[in-house]
Formats: C-alpha cells, structure tokens, sequence
C-alpha cells in the first residue's frame, strides 16, 4: 500500500467536505444549529441554566388539618426545577395542562395525611398502613415532561418519609420513570449524549452521495484506471470520514458545552466517548457503503439512505428515550442504541469506563460496527458497478 | 520496432449481445492509431477492457509486454487514459486536480510541478489554475480532462473522443499536444467521430463495427483500396448510412 495515494485521496476528501455547501451543512452546520436551537428549547443554555416546570397541585387531602399535604405542596414549591401553581379545583387544572400552560396536574387524594400519618405510626408495619396513590397527569407533549416530573416527585415523598430510594415499601404509590438523577439537570442534559450519535448517522447519507455523485460524474471509472488500489482508495476513504467523525464530535462537543451541559467526568472519559463516537462512525460508513451499492443514482442513494438512517436515529439516539417499550426494545438491534447508552451512563450516571454496562455497550458497538464496515466493503467490491 | 500493444481474439459479450469479437490487432511503440466506429460498434468497451476496467469474455491483451488482466496494476501505471466523460473534481483547482493525479501516480513533488505547469500552459488553463473547475468552461474542463489522463507522461494513452465538444481552437490545441506525444515516442489510440482528425492524425486506423476489425491500414491506402477522396467516405462505405444508437 502506498501512504502517498492514500494521503492524496484523504486530502481530496476533507477539501470537499470544506469547499461542497452540501457537504458541509450535513455534517457540520446541520448538527450544531440543531444542537442550538434544541438546547435553547429543552433547557440548555449559556452558563448552564435550568428549566422550570410549571406544576399544578390540586388538594383533595380531607383529613383534618391537612398537614401533610400542605408540607408535600411547600417541599414542592422548594425545589427550583418546579414552579407550583395550587388549583381549586382538578377542571381548571386540566384545561390548563391541555393549553400547555402546565405540564403537570398532582391530584393530592383524600387521605394522603392519613396515610403518611400510618406510615409514621408503624414506619416497620407495612400491614398497618393506609395505602393511597397519589394521580399525576403529564403533558403527553412535552418528552421532558413525562421523563424528569414524576422522579422528581417521587424523591419529594421519599423526602418526607425519611426513606432512601432503595425503600422496598411506600403506602403512596407514583409510577417513576426514570432512574437517572434530575435534580441538578436539565432536560437538555438528558439528551446531549444521544445528540453525539444524531449527529453522526448523517455520514450513511454523506458517505452513499459521495460515491454515487462520484460515479455518475466518471469520477469513480477515472480512478479505476490509476494504479491506485481498492484497499488504498478504500483506506483513504475510511480515514477521510474517521477524520470527519473526530471534527464532528469535537464541534458538537463545544456546542453542547457552550449550551450548558458539562458532565463532571474526567479526562480519560472523554476520550473513551471520542473513541466511541469514533467506533459508531466505522458502522455509519458501513451502511453508507451498502447504499451506494445498492442506489442506481445520487438521488436513490438519498432516499435509500433513510432506510438505514431512521432506524439508528429514532431507536438509538436521545429520541429513543421517549418512545414505547417496543420501541426501545428494538433499539437493541442498531448500534446507536450502545453508544447513547454508553455515553449516558459515562456523563449522566457516573458510571467508570470500566462498569460492566459501559464495558459490554463498548464490545457490542465495536463488533456490530467492524461487521457493518466490512460488509459494506464486500458488497461495495463485489457489487459496487462503474 | 516494439510492440507496444497486442490484442488476440479479444472478445466481449453482455448478455445476449457481442460488443467486441475475435478482435486481433498490434499497435507499435510511437505508433498514433485511430479506432473509428459508428456509434455503439465496440470502440469504449475495447478501450474499457485494455485498461482494465471491464473483463473480457474471451481472448487477451498484453500492453508493453503485461497482460492487462493479470498484471493490471503495472499497466495503469504505464497508460493514461481520456475517458469519454469529462471526469474532474469540480469542487478542486484545475491544479489540485492534477496534483491529486500526479500523487496517485507516486510522482516526486519536483516532476509533478514541473509536469504541471507544462501541462496547463499547454492546455491553455495556466491563468485559470488556481480557480474551482465547477468554473470552467466545457472546453476549459475537456481540456482539464485530457491533461489529468497525461500527468504522469504515460507510455501509452487512450484518447476517447478528446476533442467532442471542442471550438475549433481548442481542438487544434489539442492535436498538437498528441502530435507532441508522437514526436516523443509516446504510443497514442486515439477514437473519434472526426475523420479529418483520424485523418490528420493518426499513423494508421481500424474500422470496428458490430464488434469486429473490417478495415485496418493507413489512412492514405484505405482512401486507396476503397476508391474515395476521403477518409469519412471511406467510413460510410465500410459501415453504411443507417444511424446508429449506442445503449
């Protein structure tokens, strides 16, 4: 193999990237304008600030003087991600939930003091408590709603009754959603990690254009006939769109820094996360690769390139965290799903580059992603026509 | 004199139909050969299989002494080839351009240069450069086109169509950079609708139709032996007057 060709081709490449409009807005532009007007939308900001929640509260508790109630409303108002707003009535609650005024309605029920009350009674005696669920009506709209209300809440009563998050029993039930910690983050946060990977399934369609575009301008038949060979075109091109990836992710990187979300991790895992992005970008190649040979023309090869693209995006990226259980499920066979794991734990959940969750997503996107590659290498080979 | 290319029983078919068959002919080093044909006669696909882009079905070929299948890295770095369609990197300088060319080609910096420059005077594009081919005229571009197939000053070169599309000054350019490859020593095969350029040019032609060699001679002993004044009239007599269509 020789470094000159393939240095030639690599230079060839990162020049479009800078000199093509196109190219240029998807791979760079694209991400970090949507990472800007995402961030702005979903909490994130200059300098880190958090979004507020409007919460609605109506009070049903009946027993007498409605202690615990009142100490459940105030602890609410305490907390700074929750503006409460305190309803008379649940109507008017509900029409305002339904206007997007709020996105919460808490149904404080009848005999929510009495059954804390039990609970301080006989904290060990679960038999003798009053059991009660407490109702939570979210604004199905808002994505961030649904995720980061109810964990709040839920931490409130846990608050109350002096238990821990690991407490086996509580007598108010409340459906929680979510295990990661939200009390010092925005909804932005819990997205920033899936955006790394949003980002980067843009290179299938990048990849399949430029070598369809390239076929159909004679480009590809002109290079056949250079004694350059396929694996020195093939390296070339691999290191060219590896090259990309790492200045994709570092601009993203800056951008969602910029925009507020700044993980208290170190140095070392920030490395793993670039060489993660790095390993995810190979599969991205991969399917692009397998467009290309597959689409008879640049126009194809877009349309084609959705096929591969939509299933990474919405199933493995931080749109997935919204989505049913099905949904999520499925998200188990695309790469991306590994690598949004992977990066959530490092940056949201603390987790080290060595935890078995972070150690199993990392082998799983590096083998999916080398087989992805190198099955667009053969099909390209084999099939890939002049 | 050497041979510079030998071609025996060379045959391609696609499917159902034969595009190239039993095709014998020797072409000697410094030797300017015209491959004529109507439109859709076997001429590309020819060109296609000596340089390795297409197999053939049948027979072989040997350029300088290497077989164009087995050894085809060694023979695309003794020719250079003017593809039919102008295939340039727009988004690149007309000199990036033949700087990429020259690299896949592992030319040293200092010939690339030097090898650069003369082929943009010479081609006319030396003011024009340093500006982005996408703004290039289509002569500018054809021109570009044919420099990228010669950048390395091959042995051989296959010219297919080169001067399509061109104005008259253009072409005429053109045929004194191949003359200037001729005079060199270089081996040129050459294909074109233009007689008068077969003509003008070339040492001897061959006459290829429905895939297979019906003429091959000078240009002077072909008007000869056919009894016209012109090689298009001999062309016209060889292949008749029914139009053609290339699928």
């Amino acid at each position: 193999m020789k470094l000159q060709r393939v240095f030639a081709l690599t230079k060839k490449e990162m020049k479009k990237t800078v000199r093509e409009p196109a190219y240029l807005f998807m791979i760079f532009l694209f991400p970090i304008v949507f990472v800007f007007a995402f961030g702005a939308s979903f909490g994130g900001g200059f300098g880190g600030s958090q979004s507020t929640y409007q919460v609605g509260v109506v009070n049903f508790d009946a027993n007498g003087n409605q202690q615990w109630s009142q100490v459940f409303t105030d602890s609410l108002s305490n907390i700074s991600l929750l503006n409460v707003n305190v309803y008379t009535d649940n109507q008017t609650a509900q029409v305002d939930l339904s206007e997007g005024k709020i996105q919460a309605v808490i149904l404080i029920p009848e005999s929510f003091s009495e059954s804390i009350t039990s609970f301080y009674a006989a904290p060990n005696d679960s038999g003798s408590w009053v059991n009660t669920t407490l109702p939570i009506y979210l604004d199905k709209g808002s994505m961030v709603a649904t995720q980061a209300i109810p964990p709040i809440i839920q931490q409130v009563l846990y608050a109350m009754m002096n238990q821990n998050q690991q407490a086996p029993q509580s007598p108010i039930q409340l459906e929680t959603a979510s295990l990661v910690e939200v009390a010092q983050t925005s909804a932005f946060d819990f997205m920033a990690p899936g955006m790394f990977t949003f980002a980067s399934v843009f290179l299938i369609m990048i990849v399949a254009q430029s070598f369809t575009v390239d076929r159909e301008n004679g480009m590809m038949k002109r290079l056949r006939i250079t004694p350059t060979t396929s694996t020195e075109f093939m390296t070339s091109q691999i290191v060219s769109y590896l090259l990309i990836a790492l200045i994709q992710a570092v601009l993203l990187f800056a951008v969602v820094y910029i925009m507020g979300f700044r993980p208290n991790v170190e140095a070392p895992v920030y490395l793993f996360a670039f060489v993660l992005v790095l390993i995810f970008s190979l599969s991205n190649i991969g399917f692009g690769l397998i467009t290309a040979t597959i689409a008879k023309s640049s126009g194809a090869a877009t349309g084609l390139s959705f096929l591969f693209l939509l299933p990474q995006m919405f199933l493995g990226t931080f749109v997935g965290a919204s989505l049913s259980g099905a949904a999520q499920v499925a998200g188990k066979f695309v790469p991306s799903y590994y690598v949004t794991d992977a990066l959530t734990s490092l940056f949201l959940r603390g987790a080290a580059i060595t935890s078995q969750t972070v150690l199993l997503d990392f082998a799983v996107v590096s083998v999916s992603c080398a087989a992805i590659l190198a099955v667009g290498i053969v099909l390209y080979d084999k099939y890939f026509k002049i | 004199m050497t041979v510079a290319l030998t071609i025996e029983n060379l045959t391609k078919k696609f499917e159902d139909k034969v595009a190239v068959e039993n095709l014998n002919l020797q072409i000697e080093k410094g030797e300017l050969f015209g491959l004529l044909g109507p439109n859709g006669a076997g001429k590309t696909t020819t060109i296609n299989i000596l340089c390795g882009l297409i197999k053939p079905t049948g027979g072989s070929a040997q350029i300088l002494g290497y077989d164009v299948q087995k050894d085809a890295i060694k023979v695309r770095e003794l020719i250079g080839v003017c593809i039919q369609e102008t295939a340039i990197y727009p988004y690149l300088t007309g000199a990036e351009n033949l700087e990429l060319f020259g690299g896949l080609h592992t030319m040293d910096k200092k010939t690339l240069k030097t090898r650069r420059d003369m082929l943009l005077d010479k081609m006319g594009l030396a003011e024009d450069a340093k500006r982005k081919a996408s703004k290039y005229s289509g002569g500018m571009k054809r021109r570009l086109s044919l420099a990228l197939a010669l950048i390395h000053d091959p042995e051989m070169a296959f010219l297919d169509e080169p001067t399509v599309a061109l104005d008259p000054q253009s072409r005429h350019a053109v045929w004194d950079f191949i003359k200037d490859q001729k005079s060199r020593g270089k081996t040129v095969i050459l294909t074109t609708h233009y007689m008068e350029e077969a003509e003008e040019l070339c040492d001897r032609v061959g006459v290829i139709d429905h895939g297979k060699l019906i003429a091959l001679g000078t240009p002077k002993q072909l008007i000869a032996e056919n009894g016209v004044k012109n090689l298009e009239e001999v062309f016209i007599q060889l292949t008749g007057r029914n139009m053609r269509e290339e699928i």
